[in-house]
């Protein structure tokens, strides 16, 4: 038989959560105003993956789903990372081939 | 069949067992659907991606058209609205009627906020021209071109962002009147929990089209 218990998480870990993304949009804006060249967007997007795992593993209770659930979600991951290699392994090469009589 | 130890509720539906297993079903759809989203956001991630390379220098002074205060203030808005629905959620899992309208109410305001600060910046892109098209006017006129492209990549990624906004503010509705008559209890609260799913993706997309349109390069 199935267990028949939900997961109620304590509010305070909900109030813990919402208080760090709210730092870590504080933190994202502040850091655009440090010139790190290309590096500005790899912390950017650092902060938004961090964020977004934060959202995940606890606002939508991913921590505690089946594990079923869990590799959906990690699946879905992996389709984006295939939409996305196999297009940049086109669109970002394109220029390391010469072209003859280009 | 139902197995021995079913416990019969009103909302348990004849092809489950129990309301557990008709949850777990549910929330294993939830994510499926989440993952064609993520794919269908991820198409226009990936043209964003691809511009951006092509055009960095342009992506910049597109994005500085941007107002970072009002982008950081609807980010503020929305994690806000999904600390009060994750709330909501957490009131319908404790039986908690009055908890339930009080964080819907306030996830459905927050919401409002948002779509409201996202029409004004709208308006403001309309006033200066920045609305890709034949009346599209940049002050850089050498990156007018690739501008007007960062442009159409903001309208496609906000506007349908807004769409969802819209669309779960009437999942909110319709949670609310349930809340209202007392549907959603701490054995059956699928729904709210569903819409909450719905509603955090909706907020996980506006954390990255935050940064990636808002905070291009070095301000």
């Amino acid at each position: 038989m199935v267990e028949h218990t939900q997961h109620v998480a304590p509010v305070r870990l909900y109030v813990v959560v919402f208080l760090a993304l709210l730092v870590l949009t504080f933190l994202t804006v502040g850091v655009t105003y440090v010139d790190m060249g290309e590096y500005n967007l790899f912390v950017a997007l650092g902060i938004a993956i961090f964020k977004a795992s934060l959202v995940i593993l606890y606002f939508m209770h991913a921590r505690w789903s089946p594990r079923l659930v869990q590799i959906v979600m990690l699946t879905s991951l992996l389709f984006i990372g295939i939409l996305a290699s196999f297009s940049f392994a086109d669109y970002l090469t394109r220029g390391l081939l010469g072209v003859p009589g280009r | 069949m139902h197995s021995p130890d079913a416990i019969s509720h009103a909302r348990l539906q004849h092809h489950f067992d129990t309301l557990e297993q008709q949850q777990q079903a549910s929330t294993l759809g939830m994510w499926l659907f989440l993952a064609t989203e993520l794919l269908f956001f991820g198409g226009m991630f990936l043209a964003y991606t691809l511009y951006r390379a092509w055009y960095p220098d342009a992506w910049v002074a597109a994005s500085h058209h941007l107002d970072v205060f009002w982008g950081a203030f609807n980010t503020v808005a929305l994690i806000l609205s999904s600390f009060t629905m994750a709330m909501a959620v957490h009131a319908a899992q404790t039986g908690s009627r009055q908890g339930q309208i009080v964080f819907l109410v306030l996830t459905m305001a927050l919401g409002t906020v948002f779509l409201g600060v996202k029409a004004m910046e709208y308006a403001d892109k309309f006033d200066h021209h920045l609305v890709p098209g034949p009346g599209f006017l940049f002050d850089d006129p050498r990156y007018a071109r690739a501008a007007q492209i960062f442009f159409s990549v903001y309208f496609a990624m906000t506007g349908v962002h807004a769409l969802h906004m819209v669309i779960g503010l009437g999942l909110l509705l319709w949670l609310l009147a349930g809340a209202r008559r007392g549907t959603f209890t701490a054995e059956y609260n699928t729904p709210v929990e569903m819409v909450g799913l719905y509603w955090h993706f909706v907020d996980i997309i506006w954390i990255f089209l935050f940064p990636l349109l808002y905070l291009v390069g070095h301000h």
